[in-house]
């Protein structure tokens, strides 16, 4: 890895770093830290999506899909189970499953044994149709049985009751058992079959989570998931924590926020690294090689016996399962789970700036990107706020214009985005750090 | 007896007039999105916030006209502010293509990197309507609500099930069928029109017989323009302005263009409808259409929804993903393979 370094990438990530530092000292350092922290999980995201875009030219746009599965594993892993909602309605949901399992059979078995034609179309459709009918005969009451069960408290299954942090791994398997149903339908149509194709499940999939509240709570959202790391209050209440921060002269309150923040970016930095370095040894590979001769030259790579679909199957599915570790990561930070904060604009197409800035096919550009991006929209909106506060400060303090801008500032970020993305696409198209 | 002709109402109630109002709106969409990548190539992520922002004009006109009391009531104001939010989309139509995809035109640039530079312009026009008229819900319509009330429906004819006709759905079939015409003559009968299907069908052909490409891309950005704020505006007058739903409507609009063939205007408007009618028709409960026409006893007690109305993305997805997988030029050829 250290070999492939140029004094470019070196230059601009101390940059980057600098800037950390700045906030860290005019702002604060929790401030600080805590954009540190969800920089590293934009970068393992832009890392995922890089796999798929700057290895094989692949064009996903429902990033925001992945990472809401990588957060509802989060839920399912760590949250304990719900024993009266199980009582309740645990078999019904059961029923109701292996009726879904038993219709796929027959389909799949209608689908080879009926001579193609009409017949076979009716004859498929009618059992869907009633394999609907039947298994939502077992579902609604379940759900409904579920649901009632203290619904300000609960109304869901719950979880395993596991730690949070097996929640990543889950989390990665989960979007990549997705990201194989989708590549199977959407790969090998052309790109922007595949763009639409994701766009869509990543909308489903959040509506899913939004509207299941069996199964996540839906809007009501899951808070209060447990942490890999010791909470602040505890932090102040035990006496060598008190010690510590005297030593070192800080607050007690401040460095106990300091120090949670400190042990996820451990966390984090260590899952990053793992990640970067696995990427970068698959980049450097045959494999690696294999899919950049794909993604430049399809024809040619075909006509040298490469399986096209196939690798491109696979390295969806490697870039989706990276998306949703960072998804359950990113839940893991939060706490708790809301279906609701998923955004197309703000888990996929900043995602997609980030590489596009950092440099497509680079992996440690994926990750500079993450970092740079992530931290123009943070400070996107104070800047904003000031830049109106300036331009307005000559109008009168109660003057309507002054405090519509004023106002608006905040959706300032989004056009700073654009702005960015257009300017890197026209002038350097190949991003900060290009790719060898 | 009028059990079935009762269902037959409740039916054009909740579904067929809703879809066909719908439907039209998807329909004038996608024809926009259809002749963008008809002549440029690459599917237009800005096309929902192009919506956004032409009815954001219109709107703001729409206030100032009201503000003066300016009324053509019945209809609403914002006919009369139409063709003004019209003007600015171009404005900033041609200002985008002339500061972003024109460059890419000159490199000579892959249709993925038009693609890209549409999620950027999507970006700055998303952030430009938020920062002007912020995110939340804007009605705009005004003037006579309804063409027929659901009371004076029944009264009329006596019947035990009204049919609602809202004026905004009236307007949008009206409009749909006018600009769809409209469209037609120009691409079939006109000049220009006639050099934009050339350019479409083959471009090095028509710029062999002298067609200047950047005049066809003036016209595409032009016609993208007005059919964007036309669809925007009549979705809006239907339901309400929200910057966010705009952007969600990509998804539909997207599919019905795909399913009809992308780059295919007539696909486009059948597209348009059969994603429009599949939703509603899914996500309808028929508890009541059942009650009318099967015995008392049998009637069903749950609401007989195949769908909950949350997971309408899902229909227009299905139809996509089954287009794609039988069909994949969509249903009347389209461009793409």
């Amino acid at each position: 890895m250290i070999k492939n370094f140029d004094t470019r990438a070196v230059l601009l990530f101390a940059a980057m770093f600098a800037a950390l530092a700045t906030v860290g000292f005019a702002q604060s350092w929790p401030l600080a830290l805590a954009i540190v922290n969800l920089c590293l999980i934009s970068a393992i995201m832009s890392l995922g999506v890089n796999i798929q875009w700057g290895y094989a030219g692949l064009f996903n746009v429902g990033v925001m899909g992945f990472a809401a599965l990588g957060g509802v594993a989060g839920v399912l892993v760590s949250v304990p189970p719900v024993t009266e909602a199980w009582q309740a309605g645990g078999s019904g949901i059961g029923v109701s499953l292996m009726l879904a399992i038993g219709t796929i059979i027959v389909v799949i078995l209608a689908a080879r044994h009926v001579p193609p034609g009409n017949t076979r179309r009716l004859v498929l459709a009618a059992i869907i149709v009633a394999g609907i009918f039947l298994i939502r005969a077992f579902f609604d009451p379940a759900v409904e049985l579920i649901e009632a069960v203290e619904p300000a408290k609960t109304g869901y299954l719950g979880g395993l009751g596991l730690p949070i942090v097996l929640s990543w791994v889950v989390g990665g398997i989960l979007a990549a058992g997705v990201a194989w149903i989708i590549g199977k339908i959407a790969l090998g149509l052309r790109s922007d079959y595949l763009a639409i194709a994701t766009l869509g499940i990543s909308e489903i999939i959040v509506a899913m989570l939004k509207n299941e509240d069996w199964l996540t709570r839906g809007v009501k959202n899951v808070s209060g998931l447990p942490r890999p790391v010791p909470y602040e209050v505890n932090l102040q209440q035990s006496i060598w924590f008190q010690d510590w921060a005297e030593t070192l002269g800080v607050g007690v309150v401040e460095f106990s926020s300091i120090y949670v923040k400190l042990c996820y970016a451990g966390l984090f930095t260590i899952v990053l690294l793992i990640v970067l370095w696995l990427s970068q040894r698959s980049l450097n590979s045959p494999w690696g090689r294999m899919m950049r001769a794909i993604r430049d030259n399809e024809v040619a790579a075909s006509a040298m016996g490469k399986n096209i679909t196939g690798r491109h199957l696979q390295v969806f599915i490697l870039g989706s399962a990276v998306v949703g570790i960072a998804g359950a990561m990113l839940t893991t930070l939060d706490g708790q789970f809301t279906p609701a904060s998923y955004q197309p604009l703000r888990f996929t197409f900043i995602i997609w700036v980030m590489v596009i800035v950092g440099g497509s096919g680079n992996n440690w550009g994926a990750v500079l990107g993450g970092f740079v991006i992530w931290f123009c929209w943070i400070e996107a909106e104070p800047v904003g706020l000031w830049l109106m506060d300036v331009l307005t400060s000559g109008m009168d303090e109660g003057n309507g214009l002054r405090k519509h801008l004023l106002n608006s500032a905040a959706h300032m970020r989004l056009m700073t985005m654009g702005f960015i993305l257009l300017l890197v696409l026209r002038f350097s198209p190949r991003g900060l750090i290009p790719e060898k | 007896m009028d059990g079935p002709l009762n269902s037959f109402l409740l039916l054009s109630n909740f579904v067929l007039v809703p879809g066909m109002a719908y439907g039209s709106q998807l329909a004038i969409g996608a024809l926009g999105v259809t002749l963008v990548y008809g002549i440029l190539r690459f599917s237009n992520f800005a096309h929902g916030d192009t919506m956004a922002f032409g009815t954001m004009a219109v709107i703001l006109v729409t206030w100032l006209l009201q503000s003066w009391g300016v009324s053509i009531s019945p209809l609403p104001t914002a006919l009369l502010a139409l063709p003004f939010g019209i003007i600015a989309t171009i404005a900033l139509l041609l200002l985008t293509d002339r500061w972003v995809y024109r460059f890419f035109r000159r490199e000579k640039a892959a249709p993925v990197v038009f693609l890209i530079a549409s999620v950027g312009v999507m970006f700055v026009m998303n952030g430009l309507v938020r920062f002007i008229i912020g995110p939340n819900d804007q009605r705009f319509a005004d003037g006579e609500r309804f063409i027929i009330k659901a009371r004076e429906f029944k009264r009329l004819t006596g019947m035990s099930e009204g049919v609602t006709f809202k004026t905004s759905q009236g307007l949008t079939i009206l409009t749909a069928v006018i600009v769809v015409a409209a469209l037609f003559w120009f691409l079939n009968r006109t000049r220009a029109g006639k050099s934009m299907r050339a350019y479409s069908d083959n471009e090095d052909l028509a710029l062999l017989s002298g067609i200047n490409p950047e005049r066809v891309v003036m016209i595409t950005w032009i016609l993208a323009a007005a059919l964007a704020t036309i669809a925007g505006t009549l979705y809006g007058l239907d339901k309400s302005f929200k910057p966010f739903t705009y952007f969600q409507l990509l998804l539909p609009i997207f599919a019905s263009a795909i399913v009809g063939g992308l780059g295919n205007p007539l696909g486009a408007i059948a597209g348009g409808f059969i994603i429009a009618f599949s939703e509603v028709t899914v996500t309808y409960a028929y508890k009541k259409f059942l009650a009318y026409n099967l015995p008392p006893d049998w009637a069903p007690e749950s609401l007989m929804q195949l769908l909950s109305t949350d997971y309408k993305f899902a229909v227009s997805f299905v139809i996509l993903v089954l287009v794609l997988l039988i069909r994949p030029t969509g249903i009347f050829k389209g461009k793409a393979t």
